[in-house]
């Protein structure tokens, strides 16, 4: 059944509406604000966001520790993150976002381990200072490898008043100039995961970025260094992007932060172009070092061909010739896989219809290859996304797309039961939800245990999973064969 | 180019071709890594009975702990109960670590609000984010109750939950006569059993504060955190069925966690209802099944008047025929025959198959409760639990544990470790090596390292599906269990015959 956008525009309002209404008055007057259908002729009509989450409404948000350790610092490997505070934290976050790393775990690399201080109430009462303290020469003495140590705070280091700083400086000391590095990252910050990234990245900023810069470490230059910052290697996908970053001549130096090292952040401010995928968790550090170091930064795009050709010929365009003649020639390589994931999955997912809600840079960043398989997302939302998340988020959107931001469990599923759409993308405290309604569902935070699905190899990954998500034979099985047909 | 659109290679073959390989090896000139020789010579020493005793030497850091945070289990406890929409008042990530966790484990949907504390809470206390969180969960949910517990943020700065909800009602956030149980649940005292404890006794407490008691006939059953509950609780309540006993289950999260996928999504099902928990105050005699959860609970019961029993997770034979002989004592009915046949028939498994467990060393780490039944179900195998490991288990549960070795010839050579993680469990395990681990999905790091096949028989298992279904209790249960440790047995025996012109002579077809 197909609907004019003008009808979609109507449809979308008035289930804006019907929705706000189950919220008491002033409540439904904040989440209001929140939700739209975007449209074309007014494209600055866009949502609010960053905002608190409403008490009581069942947020899909997390906090600024999810967005400190669990996002920008979690996965530099060859450092130990403690997380500081109670067991809770770190036992929930712990290797739970697949940010994948070659090495040898507990000896040289540390991802996926849990480290915590796990205060007990004479911490809480007289402080966890000493305990801390405590906790660095035990990691010393057990993981001698380790480059460097993290303290993530949990929201009790705040309340406390803990001098986290002071330690990291004593130990560090101690420790002939061992990094420490003090992260105050408490849960309560801010509205959202975002705060998190922007603690973590000025944490980067103080304490490795600027004292790297400060001693100069040597370094040997190349004119085609760049640097991979927001790609978080989940499922790999910094590999399968930084393998066409190399074949076109350009050489990775360092890679944030996922497969990280200690070393390859302060290599950084050495590149000749920082390349930005999640613009939301690192815009700031990119920023940084632009100005201090004088490093451009651009953003891109690896998902689906469309967007990775016009990303490989966006970066090359920083370089010279010989760098823009190969990207032409990577492009040209790939074309044909590309084109036979097309012609296999187009046929079965074209004009499929998407909903998402996720995190930093998806809910525009996949809008393209979905659009090379066919489909459209007709809803998107930011679990903590900015309005410059937003504003960059028009250029993607088809007139009529329905918009929510920190969208609420109660709001989602009655979005999604009315416009049943034939695919949702979100993370896991949704899926089991829409998959019981009969809808196919992908996660699209953990690529659902699959991916990579940056880059070409990527790409044909992602497609399959769309693919087995929208078209298994499960879905016909929801309904039993001696109920009548609704 | 290694990719194809015919046979799309996902991760775990991509990136071994030639391809990656080459890339990876060449990342590492910008990873300042230490030399290989410097890595192995340090995972050598990380094997040695020096490290070992460093490592037991802790006494600040914990890594990889076998343990959560109360709040997860106050969650729990609220989820088992009609109707009830779980609310923890605290910083908002917290929760959204619980639902995450959960849904990992069980594959379901977990719904649970939160107050959404941020930094002005922090100076002016959560006094409006429980009002607003009430309201807002109220009219938007429609729960029967909303089932209160505290994170972090909450408990540091002192909130006092029972005026805070009070205040909210005299505010009109919810009706004056609607429920609201609670209980402060700070994440730096104890784990998640202990706030599944502190949730469930501030449930009864709220429905039987000012109620006389009664007495009836009828049982009380309490469960305790479980994460095989979906299986689990369906035997118990055949049990009992089978007994033709009175009885109530106080705090069943079976089917909340365990809704059909028919096309809708119901946000509550199953669970107690309000009108069995205030009857449950009449009860003859409360039993309960995991002794280490419902400490504060069963005193507050045995305040009430009431008898109360407790199990530590009973497994196996002996386990299960002491529940049944307790309640045939409670109800004073005999065991129905039907059990008495399903007896016999795990006895005969146990005796076909017990020739291959016998004198296996098992390596295990779980909640303390757990750690107890499985203990006395290995030993009744004739299998030796050589290490057994909690982290959330203290002095008082490792001699309940020692007295459990102590009574069998197979306890011998065993040893009982408190409040451990699993850092300690590795050096345990390349010290003293052991043939099986048994625990959950984290403990596949130590399958890895030590070399140790695992079976997965402690919550949470996030990376095999549907084991929660099947149960791990009762006659029932235990042969179920019995066939995960054999299939684990034989599975290794195989693989370790499976040599092509090494080993073609010890692949039997029968076993």
């Amino acid at each position: 059944m197909s609907t004019s956008v003008e009808e979609q525009k109507l449809a979308n309002a008035a289930l804006i509406a019907e929705v706000l209404e189950a919220f008491p008055e002033k409540s439904a007057k904040k989440r209001a604000k929140h939700l739209a259908t975007f449209d074309s002729e007014k494209p600055d009509c866009s949502v609010k966001s960053n905002i608190k989450s409403l008490p009581g409404v069942m947020t899909i948000r997390g906090c600024a520790y999810a967005g400190s350790k669990g996002v920008v610092w979690g996965p530099i490997k060859d450092m130990v993150h403690i997380s500081h505070g109670p067991v809770g934290c770190g036992q929930y976050s712990w290797g739970s976002r697949r940010n994948y790393y070659t090495g040898t775990t507990g000896v040289d690399s540390f991802v996926t381990m849990q480290f915590t201080s796990d205060f007990q109430e004479k911490d809480i009462v007289f402080g966890g200072d000493k305990k801390l303290e405590q906790v660095i020469d035990e990691i010393q003495t057990l993981f001698p490898l380790n480059r460097a140590i993290s303290i993530q705070s949990e929201c009790p280091i705040g309340l406390i008043g803990d001098d986290i700083e002071a330690v990291s400086k004593r130990k560090s000391k101690q420790y002939e100039g061992h990094k420490i590095v003090p992260v105050r990252c408490e849960g309560f910050r801010g509205v959202s995961q975002s705060l998190g990234h922007h603690i973590a990245n000025d944490a980067v900023r103080d304490w490795v970025i600027d004292p790297a810069t400060r001693e100069a470490k040597p370094f040997a230059s190349t004119p085609y260094d760049v640097a991979i910052l927001g790609d978080y290697n989940i499922g790999g996908d910094a590999w399968s992007s930084r393998i066409l970053l190399e074949e076109m001549g350009l050489r990775v130096i360092a890679q944030w932060s996922g497969d990280g090292t200690l070393a390859e952040m302060e290599n950084t401010p050495h590149a000749k172009l920082n390349l930005l995928h999640c613009y939301r968790s690192m815009n700031y550090i990119a920023r940084h070092m632009e100005e201090k170091s004088g490093v451009p930064w651009v953003e891109y795009n690896f998902f689906g061909p469309t967007m990775i050709e016009r990303s490989l010929r966006e970066i090359a365009s920083h370089f010279d010739d010989t760098i823009k003649e190969n990207a032409e020639r990577v492009i040209a390589k790939y074309k044909a896989l590309s084109q036979a994931v097309i012609d296999k999955y187009k046929p079965r997912l074209g004009g499929k219809k998407v909903m998402l809600f996720i995190g930093g840079l998806r809910p525009r960043h996949v809008i393209g290859a979905y659009e090379d398989l066919g489909m459209e997302v007709i809803g998107t939302g930011y679990e903590f996304g900015h309005s410059d998340d937003y504003q960059r988020t028009l250029e993607h959107l088809k007139d009529g797309t329905l918009l929510y931001d920190d969208v609420s469990a109660f709001e989602f599923e009655k979005f999604v039961a009315r416009i049943q759409p034939d695919l949702v993308g979100s993370g896991i405290k949704e899926k089991y939800i829409f998959q019981k309604m009969g809808i196919p569902f992908r996660q699209m935070h953990s690529w659902d245990y699959s991916g990579p699905y940056h880059g070409f190899d990527g790409f044909a990954i992602f497609a399959r999973d769309m693919d087995m998500a929208i078209n298994a034979p499960a879905w016909t099985l929801t309904r039993a064969p001696w109920k009548t047909a609704a | 180019m290694p990719q194809c659109a015919d046979q799309v290679l996902d991760f775990e073959t991509l990136f071994r071709e030639p391809e990656y390989r080459d890339m990876l090896a060449d990342k590492r000139q910008f990873e300042n890594r230490h030399p290989d020789t410097v890595v192995a010579e340090t995972l050598e020493w990380s094997k040695s009975w020096e490290y070992r005793e460093k490592n037991f030497a802790r006494e600040a850091l914990t890594i990889n702990p076998a343990r959560a945070c109360q709040p997860l289990g106050a969650v729990y406890a609220h989820v088992g109960f009609k109707g009830t929409l779980p609310m923890v008042h605290g910083s908002q990530g917290c929760v959204a670590y619980y639902r995450s966790h959960f849904s990992r484990h069980f594959k379901e949907p977990t719904s649970c609000v939160s107050s959404s504390m941020t930094e002005d809470a922090a100076v002016f206390g959560g006094m409006n984010n429980m009002i607003d969180a009430l309201s807002n969960a109220h009219t938007l949910y429609h729960p029967d109750m909303i089932g209160v517990s505290t994170s972090c943020m909450a408990e540091v700065i002192g909130d006092d939950l029972d005026a805070f909800i009070r205040n909210a009602k005299e505010k009109g956030s919810i009706p004056m006569d609607f429920d609201v149980p609670f209980a402060h649940t700070p994440a730096f005292v104890g784990s998640h059993v202990t706030g599944y404890d502190s949730a469930l006794r501030g449930v009864l407490q709220h429905f039987w504060k000012g109620q006389t008691r009664v007495p009836d006939a009828s049982i009380n059953f309490i469960g305790g955190f479980d994460g095989f509950v979906v299986g689990n609780m369906p035997v118990i309540r055949r049990i009992f069925d089978a007994f033709g006993a009175d009885y109530t289950v106080l705090c069943d999260p079976s089917d909340a966690w365990n809704t059909p996928g028919d096309g809708e999504f119901r946000m509550y099902d199953g669970g107690t209802s309000k009108d069995e928990v205030k009857r449950a105050l009449n009860a003859r005699a409360t039993v309960s099944f995991q002794e280490f959860c419902t400490e504060k609970t069963l005193k507050y019961i045995a305040e009430q008047g009431q008898d109360v029993v407790s199990f530590n997770h009973p497994m196996g034979v002996a386990g299960t025929d002491a529940f049944l002989m307790k309640i045939a004592e409670l109800t004073g009915k005999p065991v129905p025959e039907s059990l008495e046949r399903e007896r016999g028939r795990l006895v005969d498994a146990i005796a076909d198959s017990q020739a291959h467990l016998h004198g296996k060393k098992f390596a295990l780490y779980g909640d303390p409760d757990l750690m107890l039944g499985l203990t006395a179900f290995l030993l009744e195998l004739g299998a030796e639990p050589t290490h057994i490991l909690s982290s959330n288990g203290d002095a008082g549960w490792a001699a309940k544990v020692q007295a459990v070795l102590d009574a069998s010839p197979f306890g011998r050579d065993c040893h009982v470790y408190p409040k451990r993680d699993l850092w300690h469990m590795r050096s345990l395990l390349h010290t003293e090596p052991v043939d099986f681990l048994i625990g959950n999905s984290h403990g596949k790091y130590l399958e890895r390292d030590c070399n140790v096949p695992l079976i997965r028989l402690a919550f949470p298992i996030f990376d095999r599906h549907h084991h929660h279904r099947f149960p791990i209790w009762g006659y029932e249960g235990a042969l179920r269990v019995l066939v995960a440790i054999l299939d684990e047995y034989f599975e290794k025996l195989d693989l370790n015959t499976s040599d092509i012109g090494v080993s073609d002579y010890g692949l039997d077809i029968i076993r």
